[in-house]
């Protein structure tokens, strides 16, 4: 994990200093206009951020179902990344949503199960944080319910009105814009990777502090 | 008689609520707008603050991470010296 730490960070931050130039070079929505190049982050961020739950989500099953205390430390690591991630994608959204829309927020079935999930994410690291010894099999349960709300965020434009975009932007996306956003998308994933893995680190150590607590 | 009271209170309702709202006056002549430019939001900004508190935000985190990591190999360092002693 620690190898392949630095090659990764170093690859994302290449990425990312290219990144603003392709954004730049994308070409402009025909009703949004400029300001739908805030979806060369936004998206990209709630992609981190799902990926996150996920691993959440089944790391917690894992530590329930098999009491592997390593899942948990996978668990708490990527329950944290998706919360950071999440934040990135709630605040980029509304100002994105301001010219769009008119408004900064609306109680949408999209908007509303993100923040949904994203409070998800909020109980869980509050309950690892201040729920004492024990909480790590409820806050894993907690885990579950947020892996089970990913798939309704991400259909729920498809299902409901709604005034956000449909998942299908994204595959229809024209030759101009889609090289920027899975540019985009990779950059992110690999900053997500490697803020996991060094989260995770910090995890582990705090596993040892522990022990070694216990030893002596 | 009843249904003589709910109709006389209906009729009063009726005409009672939209009265007591105090309509605006009505408008008498349309003024036209002299700089309509201003009156349209700016995207850039929008756009800006998006990215700049993206950065912001995964740049406080990467801080926070950088942090709690220093300190827990302090913490570590100095367990292991405290167990060093005891060992030997």
């Amino acid at each position: 994990m620690r190898t392949l730490f630095l090659p990764t960070i170093l690859l994302a931050v290449v990425m990312f200093v290219g990144a603003p130039w392709l954004i730049d070079n994308a070409p402009m929505e025909s009703t949004m206009g400029f300001v739908q190049k805030i979806f060369y982050f936004h998206v990209p961020a709630w992609f981190v951020m799902f990926a996150a739950v996920f691993v959440c989500g089944i790391a917690g099953a894992i530590h329930v179902f098999r009491r592997s205390a390593a899942a948990d430390l996978v668990a708490v690591t990527a329950a944290e990344i998706a919360a950071v991630f999440g934040i990135v994608g709630l605040v980029t959204g509304p100002l994105w949503a301001r010219k769009a829309w008119g408004v900064w927020w609306q109680w949408d079935a999209r908007l509303t199960s993100a923040l949904i999930l994203e409070l998800i994410l909020f109980a869980y690291l509050l309950l690892r944080r201040y729920g004492g010894p024990g909480s790590e099999k409820l806050a894993s349960g907690v885990a579950l319910f947020g892996m089970a709300n990913v798939p309704f965020v991400y259909w729920s434009v498809n299902v409901w009105r709604t005034l956000h975009p449909k998942t299908t932007v994204v595959p229809s996306l024209g030759p101009g814009m889609r090289g920027a956003f899975w540019w985009c998308v990779l950059a992110f994933m690999l900053l997500g990777g490697a803020l996991f893995a060094a989260r995770l680190r910090l995890e582990c150590l705090r596993a040892r502090v522990d022990e070694l607590y216990l030893e002596h | 008689m009843k249904r003589l009271v709910v109709a006389i209170l209906l009729a009063s309702t009726l005409g009672v609520l939209p009265a007591a709202r105090q309509p605006q006056p009505a408008q008498e002549e349309f003024v036209p707008v002299r700089d309509a430019e201003t009156e349209q939001l700016p995207a850039a900004p929008l756009v800006m603050s998006a990215y700049a508190v993206a950065w912001l935000l995964i740049f406080l985190y990467v801080w926070s991470l950088w942090r709690r990591l220093n300190k827990v190999e302090r913490e570590l360092a100095e367990l292991g010296q405290r167990a060093t002693p005891k060992g030997r």
